[in-house]
């Protein structure tokens, strides 16, 4: 039985280079949206088809990727992805942010500082800021090539007449260098301020849209907001109750039908390293016990 | 102040200047040798009946569509007449958002249905850079009490009410940034006539108070003769008759306006 051959990292060696090609433009004008041929990919629309593309294209045989989705390594998502570059690409993976040489993420960037030479791939749903504001394309893109983002505010205007307050909690529009405004993908907005003067390579890639983003190392990415109304990060106010980590982005989760929750780290590893540096958290004493049932 | 002392001298100049404006689509000429010039605080009325070229005229005095023959011009800001062919489109974006207004027949498109009238009328501040939320919002609160609409409802969407106030609304969300040039497109289209009573009477009031210049594109010669300083007749794409509104409409010379003038019901 002849098992099928693929290219190295799945994608034909044009595809990779058409791809490259319009993320060189996009890292030329951060925060652009640089339409690409985006390929079918072997997963579903809205599993990370951009990204996995971007990587595909980036990724070389000596690089060391890590995969998250939601801040965890080990969820369907994370693992299928980091097994699919694996298998077709050989490459080694792993899930410690620091050793990792390109990450591909959705939803999150990981507590972990970035070091220089890293490269962050997000899986990017919907590119367009501007896209609920204002439904035409052609109307988007002129007011992108224009600079006319008066609507963006009027965005942030309906929350606070709402809501008392930017209730914006995710995708909140950014501006890159003082120039575009962009859509960080949906991670949530305490991961904005992250974003601003990194010093790894972040990409952006949307399959279904067809468009690749991107904000080169150590570049200005300004949160928008009102003077009366300054952005603000958001997490739980709580400890991870496994780690005990009170500046980490907390996932809640409910334990029973009794309304109980508990708060941990969404980044997994991040709340692996710290127990394993002695953290603890109030959960933490006994992490197998199994309640009694019945 | 400087900038009034300038305002002063330019109320003997055109506002806006129309020479030999035409527009054709292939052979069929919608609208042909427009020449006039609009000053400061004047308004016009344009006046015809369905198809004679009323609404393209003014599509190509607000430079939303290009002419194939003729050009404007338009006294900037800064008192220098500028060539609105001439102009980026950037410019002219910018022209259309800040010193002009533009309120449709159908507030639908002139309004953003689906977010609230504060927001709308804000919308206009927030593009010109404004960034702080409760100037903003007092600003639309003053606009709104302006145009007559209960302030308690800066936060419904204009989806939630009702023709006249939709209209209102578009005429506030045009105001908001002190424009000097408002074209109108039969603005009392669609209402009911104790409503446009009321729409007339608040348009009066707002273009006096602020001086306005207004292009008011009518084919009811009511809205004319209650708005308009100077009224302008088409028929077939040219201006057949010319001149103050109770003239023309009082003492009609063209046979055509004659008719139009007869064709009044009476109440």
């Amino acid at each position: 039985m002849n098992a099928p051959v693929y290219n190295f990292a799945y994608l034909d060696e044009q595809t990779k280079r058409m791809i490259r090609r319009a993320i060189l433009k996009a890292i030329a004008i951060p925060g652009y949206q640089v339409p690409f041929a985006s390929r079918e990919m072997p997963m579903p629309y809205g599993w990370g088809t951009g990204g996995v593309q971007v990587t595909a294209a980036i990724l070389g045989p000596a690089d060391v990727l890590k995969v998250i989705d939601q801040g965890s390594d080990d969820t369907t998502n994370a693992i299928s992805i980091r097994k699919f570059f694996a298998r077709t690409a050989g490459v080694a993976t792993t899930t410690a942010t620091a050793d990792a040489t390109v990450i591909q993420t959705r939803h999150r960037i990981p507590e972990a500082p970035l070091h220089g030479g890293q490269v962050l791939v997000y899986q990017v749903p919907i590119p367009e800021p501007l896209r609920f504001l204002e439904p035409r394309e052609t109307e988007t893109r002129r007011m992108h090539a224009l600079g006319e983002y008066g609507l963006m505010h009027v965005k942030l205007y309906e929350d606070i007449a709402r809501f008392g307050h930017i209730a914006t909690s995710y995708a909140y529009p950014v501006k890159v260098n003082a120039r575009y405004v962009m859509d960080p993908s949906p991670t949530p907005k305490f991961d904005n301020p992250k974003m601003d003067n990194c010093p790894a390579l972040q990409l952006f890639g949307a399959g279904r849209e067809k468009r690749i983003y991107a904000i080169p190392p150590y570049t200005s990415v300004v949160s928008l907001d009102f003077e009366d109304h300054p952005f603000t990060r958001y997490r739980f106010d709580a400890p991870c109750a496994l780690c005990g980590a009170d500046d980490s982005y907390l996932d809640e989760i409910v334990t029973d039908d009794q309304g109980s929750r508990m708060f941990v780290c969404s980044d997994t590893d991040y709340c692996e390293n710290r127990q394993a540096q002695g953290h603890r958290g109030s959960e933490s004493a006994a992490p197998h016990k199994e309640r009694p049932h019945g | 102040m400087a900038d009034s002392k300038i305002a002063v001298q330019d109320n003997d100049q055109p506002l806006l200047l129309a020479d030999g404006l035409g527009k054709s689509y292939g052979r069929l000429s919608a609208c042909r040798d427009v020449s006039f010039a609009l000053y400061p605080g004047e308004v016009l009325a344009i006046v015809g009946e369905s198809g004679s070229g009323k609404s393209t005229l003014l599509q190509l005095l607000s430079a939303q569509l290009s002419p194939s023959a003729g050009k404007v011009s338009y006294r900037m800001r800064d008192g220098v007449m500028r060539d609105l062919a001439a102009l980026g489109e950037a410019e002219r974006r910018f022209l259309l958002r800040t010193d002009w207004g533009y309120v449709h027949q159908d507030p639908v498109l002139g309004l953003r249905m689906a977010v609230s009238a504060g927001a709308n009328v804000g919308e206009r501040l927030m593009a010109v850079g404004w960034n702080h939320y409760g100037r903003i919002r007092d600003t639309a609160t003053s606009w709104l009490e302006r145009v007559e609409i209960d302030v308690g409802r800066i936060d419904d969407a204009p989806r939630t009410y009702s023709g006249g106030m939709r209209q209102r609304l578009q005429i506030a969300r045009n105001l908001v940034t002190e424009p000097r040039l408002v074209f109108m497109d039969e603005p009392t289209g669609g209402l009911d006539v104790s409503v446009q009573a009321r729409l007339l009477d608040l348009m009066r009031n707002l273009v006096s108070e602020l001086g306005l210049a207004a292009i008011v594109v009518t084919h009811d010669l009511a809205v004319a003769r209650l708005l308009s300083h100077r009224v302008m007749v088409m028929k077939g794409g040219r201006v057949i008759e010319t001149g103050l509104t109770d003239q023309v409409l009082d003492d009609p010379r063209e046979p055509y306006t004659q008719l139009l003038v007869s064709s009044i019901l009476p109440a």
